[in-house]
């Protein structure tokens, strides 16, 4: 058993982190935080988990959200979808193993995985509306999102969900608020078999390392920690049974990065543009200052007139 | 009689001096609500293009406001603009002088009048500034539906959203240059701006730039007068 994160005190306690700790901040040029806080991570075993959902109704509670009464169409993922309100999602797959011939069940909690490169941030137009923290956390600050849903493009795991109702992007904070005052988030804390354990980056590295041992000595040849060097690794890991073919588990992207079509966008075409722009407006300005306008001349009027009065005749 | 460059309203007057009627009241309105409409979406489009220009949102009231307000702004463009097509596409067809006035745009630039073939309504330059709008604003909006999430988010994918957000912001980026070229060329040639003003142009700068264009108006006001009288 991975040692559980002690309950807090009582008493106030000042937040560990805060905006003096920002590593990135969308569309602003800051100062990164000269020392990096101890990398925090969320290591989700998807060996281990029993699909009670405990993670989502812990995620409602704590940040006070409230999701649609739904539909049931014949599966257990319940909503269907992440939603604004919905920033963890249990997605079950039911997964024929062609190896052993056993029926698996494999359950991800689907979420924000806080990627060290994060596509949302780079997407985002607004300033500070995205942040990451020196530990790891990337954190939407919706006073100052503008909904524009360029977060929802940028993301390779698709994550972010815009709110119909106040037009803000929503995922999960990584509970930014508990983590600051030393506690884990609150889908760990609900978590009854520890599928979900939390604690730096490097404890949970170790942890994976231990269940992958075991899941190996199981049969599971293939299993393995899932922190895709695509996105310079994430701050949610997963232990998957199945590490060769993340697919499998409601299409966890195998070696994701961020777009190279949002890279684009957001890189060379922003400076290609604004210099395209500038050369058009600077080559006008010069043309006028050497050439001079183009002025009619009283010659020109006079043959105008002399074709318009023959014309008359 | 052919008359492939004269539009409906364009008219020679012959007074004190020579004037020639270019644009008509409709078609000056139609043009000025389409070119405050671009110049809106240039300004609210860059704020969100770049953070150095996202001061720029201040001009609609913050982020939010401009990112709600641009997309509606583009549909009222596109329909002034689809007006404005309307009303020039015919004049603006290729013509065989076209290639020669492009030929000749060192000419062009250096105002030597008197080497380039006389051209109609419009000239090369100006009927490439149309259809590269004409172009670029199809692609815009295209582009620009896939993109509004508010209202069709559910209509097309991420990879797809993706691509449309880059041509949107290549289009853009190219009307502006094409904006920045019509602008130009506007101050440049004195006297176009009355076109689009007073709806009228002088005899001497319809004869300098658009000859092919008033000798035709002088042709077809002989044809009137002349029937007038029988």
């Amino acid at each position: 058993m991975f040692p559980p994160i002690a309950n807090p005190s009582t008493k106030p306690v000042e937040p560990k982190f805060g905006d003096k700790d920002l590593i990135r901040r969308s569309a602003s040029s800051i100062t990164p935080a000269a020392q990096r806080q101890t990398e925090v991570a969320k290591l989700i075993d998807v060996s281990k988990c029993i699909g009670c959902k405990a993670c989502q109704v812990a995620c409602l509670e704590w940040n006070n959200l409230t999701e649609e009464v739904g539909i049931n169409v014949g599966v257990y993922d319940n909503p269907h979808d992440l939603t604004p309100n919905t920033w963890t999602l249990m997605r079950y797959t039911e997964y024929a193993n062609p190896e052993s011939g056993n029926l698996e069940w494999l359950i991800r909690k689907d979420g924000c995985m806080h990627c060290e490169d994060p596509g949302c941030l780079k997407a985002c137009p607004a300033p500070g509306a995205i942040v990451q923290y020196s530990n790891g956390i990337v954190d939407f600050i919706h006073d100052n999102c503008i909904g524009c849903g360029y977060c929802v493009r940028g993301c390779p795991f698709n994550i972010p969900r815009i709110s119909k109702v106040d037009h803000k992007a929503y995922k999960c904070t990584l509970c930014v608020d508990r983590v600051a005052v030393g506690q884990g988030p609150a889908c760990q804390k609900a978590c009854p078999t520890q599928a979900i354990v939390f604690g730096t980056k490097d404890e949970m590295k170790k942890w994976a390392e231990k269940r992958i041992t075991d899941l190996k000595s199981r049969g599971f040849k293939n299993a393995g920690l899932y922190d895709p060097p695509g996105v310079s690794g994430t701050h949610v890991m997963y232990v998957l049974q199945h590490n060769d073919k993340p697919e499998i588990y409601a299409n966890l992207p195998n070696n994701p990065s961020i777009s190279p079509i949002v890279e684009l966008w957001k890189g060379a075409t922003k400076y290609a543009g604004l210099a395209a722009m500038g050369a058009f407006a600077a080559i006008g300005f010069l043309h006028h200052v050497i050439a001079g306008p183009n002025r009619v001349s009283a010659e020109d009027e006079r043959n105008a007139e002399k074709l318009a009065k023959g014309g008359q005749s | 009689m052919t008359m492939y460059d004269v539009e409906a309203g364009d008219k020679v007057r012959v007074g004190k001096a020579v004037t020639v009627d270019r644009y008509t009241t409709g078609a000056r309105i139609n043009h000025w609500i389409t070119a405050i409409c671009l110049i809106l979406l240039a300004l609210s489009g860059l704020a969100l293009f770049t953070p150095s220009l996202y001061f720029l949102t201040g001009l609609f009231g913050g982020g939010q406001f401009t990112r709600f307000i641009h997309p509606w702004i583009g549909v009222v463009l596109f329909f002034s603009f689809a007006g404005l097509f309307l009303r020039f596409w015919k004049a603006n067809l290729w013509r065989s002088e076209d290639g020669t006035w492009m030929a000749r745009l060192r000419d062009v630039m250096a105002a030597n009048e008197d080497r380039l073939p006389e051209v109609g309504k419009y000239n090369a330059g100006q009927k490439v500034v149309f259809w590269s709008m004409s172009i670029l604003i199809i692609t815009l909006i295209v582009s620009g539906v896939v993109m509004w999430d508010q209202y069709f988010y559910e209509y097309s994918s991420i990879p797809q959203k993706r691509i449309a957000v880059l041509i949107h912001a290549v289009a853009a980026v190219a009307i502006i240059c094409v904006w920045i070229v019509h602008v130009y060329a506007a101050i440049w040639v004195r006297g176009t701006i009355d076109a689009m003003t007073k709806g009228q142009v002088t005899g001497g700068w319809a004869w300098r730039h658009h000859r092919k264009w008033l000798k035709e108006l002088v042709v077809g006001r002989k044809t009137a007068n002349g029937s007038a009288k029988g």
